[in-house]
């Protein structure tokens, strides 16, 4: 019996395995294309957004939908600019704190005053009116810790946890306060579940004592006053050895980096936290079908036995110049190897 | 010459050590015991660089982070324009060398390449971050660059290093550029697809690609 995304992604979060592995195809800027419209013009309206998504899972058969633009839509929130790029997605602007003192002044910004976050409000209840409870929804948020990467530029930022403890104390109790208000208001729109983007969680970003001191502690205060759940996304950051940091702040899934070796990530986190990548999105333009096909298998052979697991690439965002053909091969390699059981597995040799 | 070398590679590791607990007044007795007199055959380059080459194969292979090595950089750089007198930092101080960011604010990588290259005896010009092509083409000509560094960390921004490379050959310039950042180490091949010369997977490898720059000049 085929079950519905919704039903699929269940399991699979339950570490049970589904009729198949889910899958997303986080192709976020391509639907542009398919529309006749630049990335801007495209982001410029919620209705576009959940055009694009439901043409996306029309075609891939994604089993996640997201009306998050791009992380830059937290820039304008908190006052800054996206910077717009023909074939990439929009970058951050200048930072909108120019000096430490001037987070003594900062004001958490409210998402019902910010027409960029109340527009992918509506984009989340819109493409939730239409979908219904079959194809869960996810939200995004930029977690407190690593939303100052772009408010002030990591330089600066890692000046000031070194420097002024005291001012990143303040930054973060507000930039807490935000993450929370803005998680609640999209899964007040619709959305299933929040997608926690915290690269500074990972090691390979901040050191194991800044993780502990900063990381986990205000993951643990966002998720315990979120209305849902929530998977952390490290954004193509390596996440093995904060493994068990991350189960003990409360997250159910987490992202895996293609530097990571998949193989133990899921040895380490096996019936206690879903896994969901690691496709090498950067390679992506350069693969033949055949080189999609034998990545999914290698990702199912590693990862998908026994379920807790979905098949996405490392990032969360398929660069604009992959070519459709290599996401459609993505999609027909997933239906066709991610059927369980995975009894090609015995054969398997990657 | 067994001993001398036992030295610099037992300095090396107390440098290692104490880079990594952000000791900077260890870092700078270290190398203030070497210019002192005691090993005074060491140049204190030698147990700084090799010490930023470690910390940067130790950031490849995941056993530290980016906070680290950016720290790390930053102290080096710090306690090497302290230590020592700026007429002898640089056996090849007349190597130009211009640094920038492209269509990014992001200059985290950027920053990490300077500090390097400064303890490293380098006096990188920096031109700043979220460049256009053209103005990293014409701050390159305007300081004469010998070598060109951009550094990247979304792919978007790395694409475009392809209308800097086309920018300096239009306008007759043989300036070589170097790329790094996170684009470039998920995909191998990508410096060779945009024009790029060289690539470096982080900062203490853009002092040994500058080097190698600096070996093949007349």
């Amino acid at each position: 019996m085929t079950m519905t995304s919704a039903e699929r992604l269940k399991l699979a979060f339950s570490h049970k395995e589904p009729d198949r592995v889910p899958f997303a195809i986080t192709a976020t800027m391509h639907p542009a294309r398919e529309m006749g419209l630049t990335i801007k013009e495209y982001f410029s309206r919620p209705e576009n957004i959940v055009e694009g998504q439901l043409r996306l899972h029309r075609k891939y058969g994604s089993d996640m939908l997201c009306c998050y633009p791009f992380a830059a839509i937290e820039c304008i929130a908190w006052g800054g600019e996206a910077i717009y790029f023909d074939q990439g997605p929009p970058n951050c602007g200048a930072p909108v704190i120019k000096k430490p003192e001037d987070i003594l002044s900062l004001k958490q910004p409210k998402v019902c005053e910010s027409e960029a976050l109340k527009a992918n409000l509506k984009a989340i209840a819109d493409l939730k009116a239409v979908v219904g409870e079959d194809i869960p929804i996810s939200g995004v948020t930029v977690s407190p810790f690593s939303l100052p990467i772009m408010q002030m530029g990591f330089e600066a930022y890692l000046d000031l946890i070194f420097e002024r403890p005291d001012l990143l104390e303040r930054l973060l109790q507000i930039n807490t306060g935000y993450c929370i208000e803005w998680a609640n208001a999209q899964l007040a729109a619709g959305a299933a579940a929040v997608m926690y983007s915290d690269p500074a969680f990972s090691p390979g970003i901040m050191s194991l004592d800044l993780i502990k001191k900063y990381s986990a502690p205000t993951a643990k205060q966002v998720l315990s006053k979120i209305n849902g759940s929530a998977m952390i996304h490290l954004a193509s950051a390596r996440g093995l050895a904060v493994v068990d940091d991350i189960l003990q702040a409360g997250f159910f899934a987490m992202s895996a980096s293609a530097e990571d070796d998949l193989s133990e990530l899921k040895r380490a986190c096996k019936g206690k936290l879903a896994l969901a990548g690691n496709l090498n999105a950067l390679l992506m333009p350069h693969w033949t079908e055949k080189d999609a096909e034998a990545a999914v298998k290698k990702a199912i052979a590693q990862a998908a036995p026994g379920g807790g697991f979905v098949l996405m690439d490392n990032h969360g965002e398929i660069p604009f110049i992959v070519k459709e053909d290599i996401l459609m091969a993505i999609s027909e390699s997933v239906r066709r190897w991610g059927q369980y059981p995975l009894n090609w597995l015995s054969d398997y040799e990657s | 010459m067994c001993n001398r070398m036992h030295e610099i590679i037992k300095t090396q590791k107390l440098f290692v050590q104490a880079l990594m607990c952000l000791d900077a007044g260890r870092c700078r007795e270290l190398l203030a015991g070497l210019k002192a007199g005691e090993n005074n055959s060491i140049h204190p380059e030698e147990v700084v660089v090799p010490a930023l080459e470690k910390i940067g194969q130790a950031w490849e292979a995941g056993d530290i982070s980016l906070s680290q090595v950016y720290m790390s950089s930053r102290i080096c750089e710090q306690v090497m324009e302290k230590i020592l007198p700026q007429a002898s930092i640089s056996h090849d101080n007349r190597l130009k060398l211009a640094i920038g960011v492209i269509k990014d604010h992001h200059a985290l990588g950027k920053r990490m390449v300077i500090s390097s290259l400064r303890a490293a005896g380098y006096s990188p010009v920096d031109l700043g971050h979220g460049l256009k092509a053209d103005e990293l083409v014409e701050g390159a000509l305007r300081e004469k660059a010998d070598i060109l560094l951009i550094s990247c960390l979304m792919l978007a921004s790395a694409m475009h290093v392809k209308d800097v490379v086309e920018g300096l050959k239009r306008a007759g310039s043989q300036i070589p550029v170097v790329v790094g950042g996170a684009p470039f180490r998920l995909d191998p091949t990508l410096w060779q697809e945009i024009g790029a010369q060289a690539a470096g997977n982080n900062s203490a490898e853009a002092v040994e690609i500058v080097r190698n720059f600096a070996g093949r000049r007349p």
